[in-house]
This record gives C-alpha cells, sequence and structure tokens, in this order.
C-alpha cells in the first residue's frame, strides 16, 4: 500500500511539474505574435490572420507530420474549387514575356507598392530556360517541361491549375497561390504557360 | 578545374546538355565561392568596430553617461563573451531581450534617452551612415569572437521564448503562404544561387547562421545586425513589418541560438 501512494505522489508531482510550465499555446503565441509586427505600405497586419490551410499546414510542419488524409482531402478540394480557367479558352500567350514573368521577383513587399508589376520569380525556386544558370531548387527542374510532357488538353489545364493554385494537388505545397492570391494577372499566367509549354521556348529546345 | 564537356559529346545530345548546364551553374557557384573568400581578406566592418567601442564607453546622452555600466548578461560592464548567450532573461526588466533589445534599454535607463527616438530607425539606409546601434552592436559581437554560443533555457520564460519561436518559424501566413520553414527547413536549398541555411533540423546550418550575424553585406555596403536579417526575411517572405526588438523577434532568435548551441561566434561576418 505504501509503495502504491509513494507511487502516486510521485506521479501527481511529474503531472504537477509539467503543469507548471506547460509551452506556450498557440493562442499565446499568436498574441506575442500580432504585437510584434506593425503594417508598412502595402503590407497590412490582415496578413497574420492565417487560413484554415494555412494553419493546418503550420501545425502539421510545427510537428513534422504530414496532414492527415482526410484533412488533406478536404483541403485540396476546397483549393480545387478556387481555379478559375480562362473564360476564352486561350491558355497560352508570348514565351518572351513568360520570361520576364518567370525572372521578376518583386511584388507585394512592402518596398514595393500598389502600382508595382508583380513577378513570378520562378527562378527562384525552378530551372525553366537552360540559358539562366542562376535557378533555385525549392521547386523542381522544369526544364522541357512541355517537350517531356506535350500539351495536351489535360497537361495544358494541369499546368494552369498548378500555376493559380498549386494547393489544389498538393495541400503544402511551398509554392504561392498565383493566380488565386492576385499575384499574377490572367494575362501573365498565359505567358508563363507559353514559356513552360510552347514547343519555340528555350524551356523546351 | 577539369571541363567534362568534350567528353561527355560521346555520350549523347542529352548528356551534354545536362553536363553543359550543370558545369555552368557549377562554376557560377564556384566564383561565387572564390568571391566570398577573397572578401574575407579585409572586412570594414572593422572600422565600425573602433566606432562601436568609442560609442560604448563616451558619456552621451541626457544622463550624461557611458554603456560601461551595462549588464548584457554577465554583469555590469562585462562585454567579452556576452553576445554569445544572449537572447536571455533579465529580472530586471522580466523579459527575455536579444542584444539590440538590451543596448536600446541601457540607452534608455543609464542615458536617458527616448525610446521611441533610439527605435525610430535602428537600420541605416543605404549610402546612409551606419545608427549608433549597428555600431555598438558591432563592437560588442566582435567581443564574443570564438566564444561558444550558450543560450540559456533554464527560466520558464526562456523556454516560453523558444517554443514561440519554433511556432512562428512555422507559421505560414501572408499571400505567398510562406513561413521561415519554407526556405529554411530543408537541407541543402538555395533561391537562385544562394544557399538557404536548414535552421530548424539542421545544426551546422543552424550555427553557421547564428554566428555570422551581424555581418558586413558587401553588395549593400553596410554592417547588418541581426534584427535587421530578420526584418528582410519578413519582407520577402510577404509578411508585415516586424517591430525593432519586439517579443516575437527576439523568440525567434532565441530558437536559431538554442538550435546553434555549442558553436564559435564568428561575427562581424561578410558576406555577399
Amino acid at each position: 500500500m505504501k509503495t502504491i501512494k509513494a507511487v502516486m505522489s510521485v506521479g501527481a508531482v511529474l503531472v504537477l511539474a509539467s503543469c507548471a510550465s506547460p509551452g506556450p499555446t498557440r493562442e499565446e503565441t499568436m498574441q506575442v505574435v500580432k504585437s510584434s509586427f506593425q503594417e508598412r505600405g502595402i503590407a497590412k497586419l490582415d496578413r497574420l490572420e492565417q487560413s484554415d490551410l494555412q494553419l493546418a499546414c503550420s501545425e502539421a510542419s510545427l510537428k513534422n507530420k504530414d496532414l492527415p488524409k482526410d484533412v488533406r482531402e478536404r483541403l485540396e478540394k476546397q483549393q480545387m474549387a478556387t481555379i478559375k480557367y480562362p473564360a476564352d479558352g486561350k491558355f497560352l500567350g508570348d514565351w518572351k514575356a513568360g520570361e520576364r514573368v518567370a525572372q521578376s521577383g518583386v511584388g507585394m513587399q512592402w518596398s514595393d507598392n500598389e502600382k508595382t508589376v508583380n513577378g513570378g520569380n520562378c527562378y527562384a525556386c525552378h530551372q525553366l530556360s537552360p540559358q539562366e544558370v542562376s535557378f533555385g531548387n525549392i521547386g523542381p527542374s522544369l526544364k522541357h517541361y512541355g517537350k517531356l510532357r506535350g500539351n495536351s488538353e489535360a497537361v495544358v489545364k494541369y499546368t494552369w491549375g498548378k500555376i493559380w493554385n498549386t494547393h489544389a494537388f498538393n495541400a503544402c505545397s511551398s509554392m504561392p497561390r498565383f493566380g488565386d492570391a492576385g499575384i499574377l494577372t490572367e494575362a501573365q499566367i498565359r505567358d508563363v504557360m507559353a514559356l513552360l509549354l510552347d514547343p519555340t521556348s528555350p524551356v523546351n529546345k | 578545374m577539369k571541363r567534362p564537356r568534350l567528353a561527355a559529346s560521346l555520350v549523347g545530345f542529352a548528356v551534354v546538355m545536362f553536363a553543359a548546364g550543370a558545369q555552368a551553374q557549377g562554376s557560377a557557384a564556384d566564383e561565387i565561392a572564390k568571391y566570398r573568400q577573397m572578401l574575407q581578406d579585409g572586412n570594414p566592418a572593422e572600422l565600425l568596430v573602433v566606432r562601436g567601442e568609442e560609442l560604448w564607453k563616451q558619456k552621451r546622452g541626457p544622463k550624461n553617461a557611458s554603456l560601461e555600466q551595462c549588464d548584457i548578461g554577465l554583469g555590469a560592464g562585462v562585454v567579452k563573451g556576452a553576445y554569445a548567450q544572449l537572447p536571455r532573461f533579465f529580472a530586471d526588466t522580466k523579459q527575455v531581450m536579444d542584444f539590440e533589445a538590451r543596448l536600446v534599454h541601457c540607452m534608455v535607463t543609464l542615458q536617458g534617452f527616448d525610446r521611441a527616438a533610439v527605435t525610430k530607425s535602428p537600420f541605416s539606409g543605404a549610402g546612409q551612415r551606419q545608427t549608433d546601434i549597428e555600431a555598438i552592436t558591432t563592437f560588442v559581437v566582435e567581443q564574443s569572437r570564438g566564444v561558444p554560443v550558450k543560450i540559456s533555457q533554464s527560466h520558464p520564460m526562456e523556454r516560453a521564448s523558444f517554443e514561440r519561436g519554433r511556432q512562428l518559424f512555422y507559421m505560414r501566413g501572408g499571400p505567398y503562404d510562406f513561413s521561415c520553414a519554407t526556405c529554411h527547413g530543408v537541407d541543402s536549398q538555395r533561391i537562385r544561387l544562394q544557399d538557404l541555411p536548414n535552421i530548424s533540423h539542421n545544426k551546422q546550418d543552424a550555427a553557421r547562421a547564428f554566428t555570422t550575424w551581424p555581418a558586413y553585406r558587401v553588395s549593400q555596403g553596410a554592417l547588418r545586425t541581426m534584427q535587421w536579417r530578420l526584418n528582410d526575411c519578413f519582407r520577402q517572405q510577404r509578411f508585415p513589418e516586424p517591430i525593432f526588438i519586439s517579443q516575437g523577434t527576439i523568440d525567434l532568435i532565441t530558437f536559431l541560438g538554442v538550435n546553434a548551441e555549442g558553436a564559435k561566434m564568428d561575427s562581424p561576418a561578410i558576406k555577399r
């Protein structure tokens, strides 16, 4: 009996000890975070309000885990519904203009303004035209993107969707939602599409 | 360096294209490495160390006092090795503070400067004279060169700071959905040709990042502090602006510092 009591009290002490210094909750952290930022130029404080998707992906990576399958599927379905395909059915623009979009990294920072023409900054993370050797590796290489995949309707629609809202295909992808978040215009996305899929684009040479 | 191009032509067109592409990038990276090596020979931050030391010792402000009685964690007036143990909890303010926060605290309490005025423009603009905060920070961090990083986690508030920093590190937000971890949570990632340290899961990377800031940025011709480093990351992350020496910024520095435990300080460094 005595030993049982001793074991129980040790247990109680352990429980108390873990209660005495609980880590900050998400709410407590968010309170500190919100008091730690200020709006500047076009970068307002509402950018700290997380969407369901941002929150779910933050929590998963904090735990170093993948999203539960049902959550991932639900989020991807939601994101899929945001994709807007071009009303006139025209998916491909000018690859030369697309190359400029891919090179430019400005837009939506507090050092930009409402008149800044946003870039896609594709080369920050992807290889595209082989002439450009300064490319990052956060995303996969897109060299020969169209050459390898062709330009069937399925490929074209998929590619448009990936650029518009990549989270529809991979809920916690690192890539921004270029269409859905209004980073690029429909015309700019057409041009990037041409950079990827036009047989005359250097990407496919 | 051996050039594989000629040999590769025997193996076929696709292989040549691949080899040439890889080599072009490889040699660009090599050139950048050489450039960085050359930069190590003379660091303009040394001049700022001198100015920072003068500012530290000079009687200034409404109270006409020097900073020599400033306690940055190892006791009043102890500068040697102090930067390597920050952020830490300070009993007088009941806060976890990084060096820049503690410096502002001393400028206000010891010298009588106005807090709002001191923190209004902590970072020098392009082509401007470096701020006093930048100069003093450079002097103080130099006094920790070679000292192992040791960030205390014994006080509950220090542990809470680490945990908040960790949570903020993984917090995705803004129009681009980026968190710190998007760029700094995986090994061997690059933006363009710039290597990105994996701060959350790679001790060596975290150590290199923590021990080499503040640094002289050649491309900007200026010394940049850790607070500036975070500020410019959040700009590119498309977040609102982190408030200078706010708790959130200190928490992130605590997270980074604990991950860098034991590495030797090597700042001010010189960077691209």
